[in-house]
């Protein structure tokens, strides 16, 4: 029974009336929050960008404007939805769908709270049942994650084929390009967690990184993989800068251009509601979901739902804070930046965390041997790396030689 | 290093949230709840000003009408009644109307009257439920008894903003000649007495300087 319990997705056993209850009472409650946090991170994303920007940001509706989110989405609903004549109306109309699907199912696969102290097993007690405060916890768990978020591009795709107008298509050949290329990058730096976690289970993952801050994946993983995470997760949420996917000054509005009404509305509800679960992710993956230090008095699970959300509402602030500062690349650079650096360091630092896990197993994990495999592992890398900026020289000086003889 | 100017970027924008800062000041205007003050020459909705005895100064020319080039005049003059005169003079509008749905504020009605009886004030906010309310007529024109614009119901008036509302005709000289600077070539109105000159256009001041405008008048 206890086994059921811990398993949302009753694969083993179909469980008691009970916990067919929990299961559902989690899945409307993880529906509902996740709804009411999209839209306080609208409004804290209006309120932080306009604090940096010298504006005060909404202010009007309900107090310091915070239903004003909800304002616009009544707003919304209540607008004429247009369906252009030339459009493939059925794919027109399901295309918002696909974006907000995947949104709201990644956020299932997330611990959000739990028993995360040092030495806790990361359930709660509910009803006499012992569970894990997040919907399911497949064993696929993490890839899981990516497929949803690959299944995401899909709508944005089909959105701008189906508009029958340039410019969404466009958007979204721009949609397609980019969250694929960045799906590599996201890939291979998500290997090196998993390489060191040893398993693909979101709650086991958070579970290993509860003793504190040294092992986090952030540091048990070398920071590398953490950065090549958050800027591909960036480029996948087509988050500013990387918001090329929607560049209003030359694409109008992407891929959403022909939308409007409510299913304008969902493309960005979906988009908002993918930053704050993949902040989710991040947390989950590199700073230890929700553990951190647990005051004996109160119920642990409050606790570990404080951490999580607090070190969510940084990441999504920093979200806000790049959307506020870093100007748009080029599209060319976005590529370079994606192919030619992100790629390749992730991949050679899989490698390096492949070769000294394997080098712990064979017992050169202390003395002097591991200092000269660290050594030799620094030599690699920089000898890589230098490879890679000259054929990156190269490349640049070959490109401007050919741009020479055509307009020069 | 170019990668550190690139985190540059991340700490202005950061200390522009201490708002006490002098980059991180904050411009927005709370609009309706505060204003920003007006400039002096503004072009807002007109009024038809009164002598200081009370006579109307609309003579009933229809100089406006003729010189305006949206249309938007209508006026009728009409001989005075001799026992009980509307104003000085032989005749005087009596119907005079302003659409607002055409009205485009350039001012030329004001420039074309030869007694400044028709000026503007700074007042542009407000609205109007139909096309009828647009049209105001003499009722919603004339000044009131004190001299001042009516406070009409649909119009967004704030403390201080109904005065000052014939400041073009202080700002320059009627004939836009410079031989009339700082002369008053104008005839009392009612609840203000005689409007002076503009100190920039004053004898003391060197025609050969630009001319400068009055400060702007706080109107909040």
């Amino acid at each position: 029974m206890i086994f059921s319990g811990l398993d949302p997705l009753f694969l083993g056993d179909a469980g008691t009336f009970e916990m067919l209850l929990i299961v559902l009472l989690k899945v409307l409650v993880a529906f509902a929050l996740l709804l009411v946090s999209v839209m306080l991170y609208i409004w804290w994303m209006r309120k932080f960008i306009s604090a940096m920007q010298n504006r005060i940001g909404p202010s009007r509706a309900g107090p310091f404007g915070i239903l004003q989110t909800l304002a616009d989405g009544i707003k919304l609903f209540f607008k004429e939805d247009l369906i252009p004549s030339k459009s493939d109306k059925f794919v027109f109309k399901l295309a918002p769908f696909f974006s907000l699907v995947p949104a709201l199912l990644v956020f299932c696969v997330v611990p959000v709270a739990g028993d995360f102290s040092s030495g806790g097993d990361g359930t709660v007690t509910w009803f006499g049942n012992e569970t894990f405060v997040q919907v399911a916890d497949p064993h696929v768990g993490i890839l899981f994650v990516l497929a949803m978020s690959s299944i995401a591009v899909y709508g944005i795709m089909l959105a701008g084929w189906s508009s029958g107008s340039k410019y969404p298509l466009l958007g979204s050949v721009r949609a397609s390009a980019q969250m694929v290329s960045y799906e590599a990058a996201l890939g291979l730096a998500l290997i090196a967690v998993l390489l060191k976690s040893g398993t693909l289970s979101t709650h086991d993952i958070a579970l290993q990184q509860n003793g504190g801050i040294t092992d986090w994946g952030l540091v048990v993983t070398g920071f590398v993989p953490f950065i090549i995470f958050f800027i591909a997760t960036t480029a996948e949420l087509n988050s500013p800068p990387f918001d090329l996917v929607e560049a209003e000054q030359e694409l109008v509005g992407g891929f959403h251009t022909e939308y409007s009404s409510i299913r304008f509305a969902l493309f960005f509800m979906a988009e908002f509601m993918n930053v704050i679960t993949m902040s989710a992710v991040m947390v989950t993956l590199f700073f230890g979901g929700p553990s951190g230090y647990y005051p004996s008095f109160g119920p642990a699970w409050l606790w570990g739902l404080l951490w999580f959300v607090g070190k969510v509402f940084i990441f999504v602030s920093v979200f806000v804070w790049m959307r506020g500062t870093l100007p748009r690349p080029r599209y060319d650079q976005l590529m370079d930046l994606g192919w030619k650096l992100l790629i390749p360091l992730a991949l050679g630092w899989v490698l390096l965390i492949a070769a000294l896990d394997i080098f712990d197993d064979r017992g050169f994990g202390s003395g002097p041997a591991q200092i000269l495999i660290a050594a030799i592992c620094v030599v690699a890398i920089l000898a890589f790396g230098a490879l890679l900026m000259i054929a990156i020289l190269k490349g640049q000086k070959k490109r401007e030689q050919e741009g020479e003889e055509v307009f020069g | 290093m170019s990668i550190l100017n690139f985190f540059k970027g991340f700490a202005v924008t950061f200390g522009k949230l201490n708002h006490a800062s002098k980059s991180g000041k904050v411009v927005t205007t709370e609009y309706p709840e505060e204003k920003r003050s007006k400039p002096a020459r503004l072009h807002g909705r007109h009024v038809l000003n009164k002598y200081e005895d009370g006579m109307e100064k609309c003579i009933g020319c229809e100089l406006c009408a003729s010189v305006c080039p949206a249309n938007c005049i209508y006026v009728r003059g009409a001989d005075n009644d001799l026992e009980n005169p509307t104003s000085p003079g032989e005749r005087f509008g009596f119907i005079y109307e302003i659409n607002y749905l055409r009205c485009i504020h350039c001012d030329l009605c004001v420039e074309a009257c030869p007694t400044q009886a028709i000026t503007e004030t700074k007042l542009f906010e407000f609205s109007f439920m139909d096309r009828e309310q647009a049209i105001y007529t003499k009722d919603e024109l004339v000044v009131a008894d004190d001299g001042k614009p009516q406070n009409l119901p649909w119009e967004d008036w704030r403390q201080g903003e109904d005065e000052h509302t014939s400041e073009w005709m202080r700002a320059t000289s009627p004939s836009g000649s410079a031989d009339f600077v700082g002369l008053v070539q104008w005839a009392g109105e009612l609840g203000y007495g005689t409007r002076k000159p503009e100190s920039s256009q004053g004898p003391n001041n060197s025609s050969e300087t630009a001319p400068e405008l009055s400060p702007e008048e706080e109107v909040h």
